[in-house]
């Protein structure tokens, strides 16, 4: 195949430019300060005021209680949905029981259901039990999805031999070893991305967090909110800890990046 | 001397042999439920059921933290559709949409024909357009928000520069609605690319190859055979992000010029239906009209999303 021209090259580097820019100026901002916002032209190469004005977040939010927090929640429900999946799509793509045809198609239709609008019950249910303000209250409401089920039987329709799954009931394996030795073991790409993907969901939740939780007990993405609803004419400082939030998902993207790519690719095939 | 320590295996005696043939079949039988029970029970629980107690608390005059909430019937429903604020956040929630799904759909195939070429460093670019997925919402909120800032935003500052002039991105409504479907757009045409990519590599490499035996140029092979067979995935793309685009919160609550606000503006112009819900929920505490707030917006999504559902079929036939 002909390699592409300069202009295929030139729109993607333009287009990539214009992704990163936007993070980029959030890193710019606070390394120079707020006087570069009234600037005609902006300097583009960062300045030195970068490491005081994320002491000042860290001074100002209690960050790192929210970052754990936020690592907390969503390495929780990542775990829970990785789970939950790998057994439902087990059954679903490997077993054969009555009313299976009937419970995945309502696992389908339930994907597309705004569970988000159901925000306000959920709420008053959290208040009854004490709940509101603990970490359970944002984890329990998002232990399963039904975009986890599909995905896990779409991935284990094909990654598991149907004979395979035979031979080792035949030899007398109970059906949860058969999941444990045979289907876990190959569900381990698919799990893996699937994790990543909720991972980075929970992490960006916003609305459940800002009702169910508080101030004093916040994720990453409250405490920014909190920032900016604080200290917003200081843009320096509330660009600082954008940033600074934004570092630990970026070094995510570079290590797993080219799987989170072949991922969403993945997905959009088999969905 | 090996051959003593081995364990005795006597054959198992009838009855073994029948239970453990038992239990295998029960095994086969139930163990499938048993996997599939936790996602079904507990979905059930914290997604299915408060979706439907939320119409039911939709019939009363609910205060928060109250015990004798006042059953009012369709009340809560009839003052919503008299309600201008209603009116107003849904005609936003859907300018903010196509705003942003229009464009966003349009670009993303573009990028993704881009992307489909024989590239040097393909996955480094590949990479790239999914960058901005990295930031979380609300620091996208952030970023832009200073970015369309009226006064000292880097847009008017460019805008200012090459002679076009300043624009209120907060108090004009139509500019607002540019601005938070920029982010919108920002945040998800890279990541809906790669979906379309992945869709056009399926297309088997014969169909164009007969195309252009037949003299089709290019633009021709892309609209006659690329486009017709992306229709299942722009389908796709449209419906989930209808779903998603017409729930729009965090955009809109972090855009806002007053921090901590939930009215979307001085004047609402920005407000969209999730952002009133919020603000009718949690501060002006009045649960059951809230829950007709989205008893409403998710009859507007199911429409929408079937609606979608034919528009999409009909256009890229």
């Amino acid at each position: 195949m002909r390699r592409p021209g300069f202009t295929v090259y030139g729109l993607l580097v333009a287009f990539i430019l214009g992704s990163v820019f936007p993070l980029y100026w959030s890193f710019l901002v606070p390394s120079h300060g707020n006087d570069i916002l009234t600037d005609k032209i902006p300097p583009l190469l960062p300045g030195g005021n970068f490491f005081s004005n994320a002491q000042q977040v860290l001074d100002t939010i209690p960050f790192w209680h929210a970052m754990l927090n936020s690592v907390i929640v969503s390495g929780s429900v990542a775990l829970s949905v990785v789970i939950f999946s790998t057994l439902a799509g087990f059954a679903f793509a490997k077993l054969r029981f009555r009313g299976s045809n009937v419970l995945f198609a309502l696992v389908v239709v339930t994907m597309a259901v705004p569970t988000q609008l159901g925000v306000i019950p959920l709420y008053m249910a959290m208040s009854e039990f004490g709940w509101a303000g603990h970490l359970q209250a944002v984890i329990v409401p998002n232990l399963v999805s039904a975009f986890g089920v599909f995905w896990m039987r779409q991935y284990l329709a094909d990654a598991v031999p149907t004979e395979l799954i035979e031979a080792a009931r035949a030899d007398g394996c109970s059906m949860i070893r058969v999941f444990w030795h045979v289907a876990v073991p190959a569900a381990r790409p698919a799990a893996a991305m699937l994790g990543l993907f909720t991972f980075m969901q929970s992490w960006n939740d916003f609305l459940w967090p800002l009702i169910a939780l508080d101030q004093n007990n916040p994720t990453i993405q409250l405490a920014l909110e909190q920032l900016q609803a604080g200290y917003y004419v200081n843009y320096a400082l509330v660009l600082a800890g954008t940033t600074l939030a934004t570092i630990p998902i970026f070094l995510l993207f570079v290590a797993v990046g080219r799987q989170l790519v072949a991922g969403i690719m993945q997905g959009a095939v088999k969905g | 001397m090996t051959l003593t320590q081995l364990p005795v295996r006597r054959p198992p005696s009838a009855p073994a042999v029948a239970r453990r043939a038992r239990w295998a079949r029960v095994d086969l039988k139930v163990s499938p439920y048993l996997y599939v029970a936790p996602f079904f029970v507990l979905f059930a629980v914290v997604g299915l059921f408060p979706l439907l107690y939320t119409g039911y608390v939709s019939l009363f005059d609910w205060q928060l933290g109250d015990d004798t909430a006042k059953f009012l019937g369709a009340g809560n429903y009839a003052e919503l559709l008299q309600d201008p604020q209603f009116w107003n956040a849904l005609v936003n929630t859907v300018s903010i949409f196509l705003l942003s799904s229009v464009p966003q759909v349009i670009v993303a195939v573009g990028v993704a024909a881009l992307l489909n070429t024989n590239l040097r460093l393909r996955t480094g670019f590949r990479m790239g357009v999914l960058v901005p997925y990295v930031a979380s919402l609300v620091a996208v909120g952030i970023i832009f928000g200073n970015l369309f800032g009226v006064n000292y935003g880097l847009v008017n500052s460019v805008l200012d520069l090459v002679g076009i002039g300043r624009i209120d991105w907060q108090a004009d409504r139509f500019a607002s609605h540019i601005a938070i479907a920029t982010m919108v757009n920002w945040r998800w045409t890279g990541y809906n690319a790669l979906i379309v990519l992945a869709a056009m590599q399926a297309i088997p490499p014969e169909l164009h190859e007969a195309a252009m035996i037949d003299g089709a140029n290019a633009w021709r092979r892309f609209r006659s055979v690329t486009l017709p067979l992306l229709r299942p995935t722009i389908t796709f793309v449209v419906i989930t992000s209808t779903i998603g685009g017409l729930q729009i919160f965090t955009e809109p609550k972090l855009f806002s010029a007053m921090p901590g606000s939930n009215t979307g503006g001085s004047t609402n112009q920005f407000q969209t239906v999730t952002l009133y819900l919020y603000q009718s929920a949690f501060e002006n505490l009045r649960l059951g009209y809230a829950s007709a707030i989205a008893w409403m917006l998710f009859l507007v999504i199911v429409l929408a999303a079937v609606g979608n559902y034919f528009l999409t079929r009909r256009l890229s036939r």
